[in-house]
C-alpha cells in the first residue's frame, strides 16, 4: 500500500529523482506549501534569488554549463510573469530549464483571483511545451515528461504551472519508469543518403566551410567537430552561440562569422562552394542579406530540428538528426569518400583556398588601436583572456562588451561560455554568472557586463553575497548604452538619444554595499594588477573598468546589409551614408 | 510573408490529428498568429479514439509559408499528425445554419431553393425558415447569394472539415531562394569558376 504524502512532497521527490541538486526561486503565496515541503527535505539546494527573472537566468546558466536541465521555481502571477523575459531567452538559445510557477487553487483558476495570472496563455509561445497540473496524481508524469522535453530533441524550457491546492492535497506519487509520448520522438540519426552526399560534397568542395552553432555544444560533439575539420582539412567559423565549440587558436579556427564577425570569416563563407551548417539556424545576425549569404555555395545543414531547415536559407542537402551522431557518421562516410588517400584536399584548388584565407586574415585581423592613457575594452578582454588561461566560465550581458568579449577571448573548451545570444537579453549577465557558479563551486565564473545592462539585475549582488557564489564581474564602463551609441553613431548621423549613464551609481559603493569587494582602473597600467588581484579574492567582485567611450564594434555589418559589406574602421562620413541606406531596424 | 521564391499565395487545407488535451487548440492557433497569418476557418473535433482530436485548417499562403507552418505544427508536442490535403484527392465540406425571413409571398421560392441545393428546412415559423446545408464552399456562398434578397437574419458557418480520398499525392518542391553570385562581388577576388 503506497503511502499519500502532499503534493508539494512529490513535486520536491520527482525533482531529486530527476537528479536535481539546486533550484534557483523566490517564495510566494501560491508555492508556500512548496516552500514549506523545502524545509526539511533533503538533498535539495534553494538558492534565493532577489527578482524571478534572475531565477530563470541562473537556472539557464546551470544548464548551459552542466549539460543538465536547470530548474527554477516561482510563485504565481507577478512572479510567473518576471519569468517570461528568461524563458523566452532560454527558447531562443534552446537552453534547457523547467520552470514550476505556482498557481491559485484550481476552483478559483479563472476568477481573477489575487495574484491570478493565465501563466500557461502567458508562457505558451515562449515555452517548448507547458503544463497545467490539474490533479496530484499527474504530478509524477508530468515532470517526467517536462524533463525529458526540455532535455531531448532540440532542448528547451518546459514550464509547470502547480495550482496550491494540488500542492496541499495528499495523493500517492506516480513514477513511470518510461516517458512515451506518441506525438514526440525526435529523429537522431541522420539519413545515410544524405550524410554520403555530404561527405561526397565536402571531399569534392574548393572552398568548403563549417559554419558551427549551439547545436555542437547541446549535443556534445565539440570532439566529432574537431575530428572532422582536421580530417578534411576544412576552415571552422562558429556563431555566437557556437564559441568553444572548436578552440579558437586552432589553425582552422575562421573564429565568428556575422554582423560583428571577423573579416576572413565572413570572406570565407561568402565565397565558399560548399557550407557545412552544424547545429546553426542562420539567424539574420549570421547572415546579413540572405541573398548574398555564400551566394554560390552548396549548402549541408545538419539540424536536430526539421523546421530550421530551409527557414531562412534553401538547403541543398538536409540532415536531421543530433549533431553528435550525423557527425559520427559523416567522420566515417568522408573517410570512405577520401579512399585512401587525399587527392582533392591537397590539390591545387584547396591549396589556393588556404592562400586566400591566409590572405585575408593578414588583411583584415581583430584590430583596435592602442592608447597609453584611454582603456580600450577590446584590451580587457585580451588581458582577462591571458590571465584566466581561456579556462574561465565566461558570461556576458548584451551590448558591445558582449561582442568584444567574443571576438577577443580565446575559447579553447565547450560549455564555458554563456551569452544571451537570440533574445540579446540585457541583464542576463549577473544571474546567469551565479548559476553557472552554483553549479561549479570553486570554479573561475567572470561575468563580462555592460554598465547598461548590469544595471538590470544589479540586485543579485545580494544573493552572491548571501549564497556564497564569489562572481567576478567586469564591469567595461563607458557611461552608456554602448551598443545604441554605436547605431547612432554610425546610421543615426551622430543624434545621440537616451543613451547617457553618467558614472550613476558608484559601482564600487554599490558592491560594498551589497557585502561585495568593489575596484576601479582608468588607466591601462592598471587594468593586469586589478584583474589579478579580482581573481585571487574568494568573494564576488565588481571591477568597474573605465574604459575609452568612443570605442565601436568592428567589424560592423549594418543590419539588412551583406556580410561582405563590412565597416572595418571608424566610421567617416561616406561609410555612414553607405549605413544609413542599408538600415532596416535594430 | 514569402522568402522570394515566387510561388503564389493559394488556399491550403491541413489536417492535423491532436492529443485530445487542454490547451491544445490555443497552441495550434497561436503557431499561426504569432507568425501573422491569418486563419481562414478552423474546425475540431473527437476522432474514433477518444483522446484524439482532428483539426482542419483553411489557411492562405504561399508554399514557403506553409511548409514552415507545417514544420512548426509538427514540432508542437501535442501534434500527431500533420497533412496538407491541398494537392491530394480529397473531399471538402462545410455546414451553414441560415435563418431568413419567410415573408408569404417568398415561402414556395425559399423552399424550392433549399431544394435544389439539398438543404434541409430544420425550424419554420410563421415569419422564417431555419436551413441546414451542406457542401463546398461554392454552393453554400451560391445559395447565400440567392437568399439574400429574402432577407437572411443570421447565418452561422462551421469552417471546412476535409479528409482524403485515396493515397497521397506527393508534396510540391519549393523552389530555392535566387541568391547573387561571387563573381558580382568586387570585393572577392579569384574564386568565380
Ligand atoms: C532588456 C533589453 N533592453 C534593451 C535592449 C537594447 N539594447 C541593446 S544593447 C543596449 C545597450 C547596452 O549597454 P551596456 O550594457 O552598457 O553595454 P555596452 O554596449 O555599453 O557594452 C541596449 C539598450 C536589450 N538588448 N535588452
Amino acid at each position: 500500500m503506497a503511502v499519500k504524502t502532499s503534493g508539494a512532497r512529490i513535486v520536491l521527490e520527482c525533482l531529486k529523482r530527476e537528479g536535481v541538486d539546486t533550484i534557483f526561486g523566490l517564495p510566494g503565496g501560491a508555492v508556500l506549501p512548496l516552500y514549506d515541503a523545502l524545509y526539511d527535505f533533503e538533498g535539495l539546494r534553494h538558492v534565493l534569488v532577489r527578482q524571478e527573472a534572475a531565477a530563470g537566468h541562473a537556472a539557464e546558466g546551470y544548464a548551459r554549463t552542466t549539460g543538465k536541465v536547470g530548474v527554477c521555481l516561482v510563485t504565481s502571477g507577478p512572479a510567473a510573469t518576471n519569468l517570461v523575459t528568461a524563458l523566452q531567452d532560454a527558447y531562443m538559445d534552446s537552453i534547457p530549464i523547467v520552470a514550476l510557477t505556482g498557481q491559485v487553487p484550481t476552483h478559483l483558476i479563472g476568477n481573477d483571483a489575487f495574484q491570478e495570472a493565465d501563466n500557461c496563455g502567458i508562457t505558451r509561445p515562449c515555452t517548448k511545451h507547458n503544463f497545467l497540473v490539474k490533479d496530484g496524481k499527474d504530478l509524477g508524469p508530468i515532470i517526467r515528461e517536462a524533463f525529458h522535453i526540455a532535455s531531448t530533441g532540440r532542448p528547451g524550457p518546459v514550464h509547470i504551472d502547480l495550482p496550491k491546492d494540488i500542492l496541499v492535497k495528499e495523493t500517492e506519487l506516480v513514477w513511470p519508469d518510461k516517458v512515451q509520448l506518441r506525438s514526440y520522438n525526435p529523429n537522431y540519426d541522420g539519413h545515410p543518403g544524405q550524410i554520403k552526399k555530404a561527405a561526397r560534397l565536402m571531399v569534392q568542395a574548393h572552398r568548403p566551410v563549417l559554419y558551427v552553432g549551439g547545436g555542437v555544444i547541446s549535443s556534445d560533439a565539440h570532439a566529432e567537430l574537431l575530428e572532422l575539420a582536421e580530417l578534411t582539412q576544412i576552415p571552422v567559423t562558429t556563431t555566437l552561440m557556437g564559441l568553444g565549440a572548436f578552440p579558437s587558436e586552432h589553425p582552422l579556427s575562421l573564429e565568428m562569422l556575422g554582423m560583428h564577425g571577423t573579416y576572413y570569416a565572413n570572406m570565407a563563407v561568402h565565397a565558399s562552394d560548399v557550407l557545412v551548417a552544424i547545429g546553426a539556424r542562420f539567424d539574420d545576425r549570421v547572415t546579413g542579406k540572405v541573398e548574398f549569404f555564400a551566394p554560390e555555395a552548396e549548402i549541408i545543414h545538419i539540424d536536430i530540428d526539421p523546421s530550421s531547415i530551409s527557414k531562412n536559407i534553401q538547403v541543398h542537402v538536409p540532415i536531421v538528426g543530433d549533431c553528435r551522431r550525423v557527425l559520427r557518421a559523416l567522420i566515417d562516410a568522408v573517410r570512405e569518400e577520401m579512399g585512401g588517400g587525399v587527392p582533392s584536399l591537397a590539390g591545387e584548388a584547396r591549396q589556393q583556398w588556404r592562400a586566400q584565407i591566409a590572405q585575408w586574415r593578414e588583411k583584415q585581423p581583430l584590430r583596435y588601436e592602442w592608447d597609453d592613457t584611454l582603456i580600450k575594452p577590446q584590451y580587457v578582454m585580451q588581458e582577462i583572456s591571458n590571465l584566466t588561461r581561456g579556462e574561465a566560465y565566461v558570461v556576458t550581458g548584451v551590448g558591445q562588451h558582449q561582442m568584444w568579449a567574443a571576438q577577443y577571448y580565446k575559447f579553447k573548451y565547450p560549455r564555458r561560455w554563456c551569452t544571451s545570444g537570440g533574445l540579446g537579453t540585457m541583464g542576463y549577465g549577473l544571474p546567469t554568472a551565479m548559476g553557472v557558479q552554483a553549479a561549479h563551486p570553486g570554479k573561475l565564473v567572470v561575468n563580462i557586463d555592460g554598465d547598461g545592462s548590469f544595471a538590470m539585475n544589479s540586485q543579485e549582488l545580494a544573493t552572491c553575497f548571501t549564497e556564497n557564489l564569489p562572481v567576478k564581474t567586469v564591469i567595461i564602463n563607458n557611461s552608456g548604452h554602448g551598443m545604441v551609441r554605436q547605431w547612432q553613431r554610425i546610421i543615426y548621423k551622430e543624434r545621440y538619444c537616451a543613451i547617457d549613464l553618467p558614472g550613476i551609481p558608484d559601482w564600487v559603493k554599490l558592491a560594498e554595499a551589497y557585502g561585495c569587494v568593489g575596484l576601479r582602473v582608468t588607466k591601462p597600467s592598471e587594468l593586469a594588477p586589478a584583474i589579478e588581484k579580482m581573481l585571487a579574492t574568494p568573494a564576488p567582485v565588481i571591477l568597474d573598468v573605465c574604459v575609452d567611450k568612443d570605442e565601436c564594434v568592428f567589424p560592423m555589418v549594418p543590419a539588412g546589409g551583406a556580410n561582405t559589406d563590412m565597416i572595418l574602421t571608424p566610421p567617416t562620413r561616406e561609410v555612414r551614408e553607405k549605413a544609413a541606406k542599408s538600415q532596416t531596424g535594430f | 510573408m514569402s522568402n522570394g521564391n515566387g510561388s503564389e499565395p493559394r488556399k491550403h487545407t491541413i489536417a492535423i490529428l491532436v492529443e485530445n488535451k487542454f490547451g491544445v487548440l490555443s497552441r495550434v492557433a497561436g503557431l499561426f498568429s504569432a507568425r501573422g497569418y491569418n486563419i481562414e476557418s478552423l474546425s475540431v473535433g473527437e476522432t474514433l479514439d477518444p483522446a484524439v482530436s482532428r483539426m482542419t485548417i483553411v489557411v492562405h499562403g504561399d508554399e514557403f509559408v506553409i511548409e514552415q507552418v507545417t514544420k512548426q505544427l509538427h514540432k508542437l508536442i501535442d501534434v500527431i499528425k500533420v497533412s496538407d490535403l491541398t494537392d491530394d484527392n480529397h473531399v471538402e465540406r462545410e455546414l451553414v445554419l441560415i435563418r431568413v425571413n419567410a415573408e408569404p409571398q417568398h415561402r414556395a421560392e425559399i423552399l424550392r431553393t433549399a431544394d435544389i441545393f439539398r438543404a434541409k428546412v430544420v425550424d419554420v415559423t410563421a415569419a422564417t425558415f431555419v436551413l441546414e446545408v451542406t457542401g463546398e464552399e461554392g454552393k453554400l456562398d451560391a445559395l447565400i447569394e440567392l437568399l439574400k434578397p429574402m432577407g437572411i437574419q443570421e447565418l452561422v458557418r462551421t469552417g471546412k472539415v476535409a479528409i482524403a480520398r485515396g493515397p497521397k499525392a506527393r508534396a510540391k518542391k519549393v523552389e530555392p531562394v535566387k541568391r547573387a553570385r561571387v563573381s558580382d562581388d568586387p570585393r572577392v577576388v579569384g574564386f568565380a569558376d
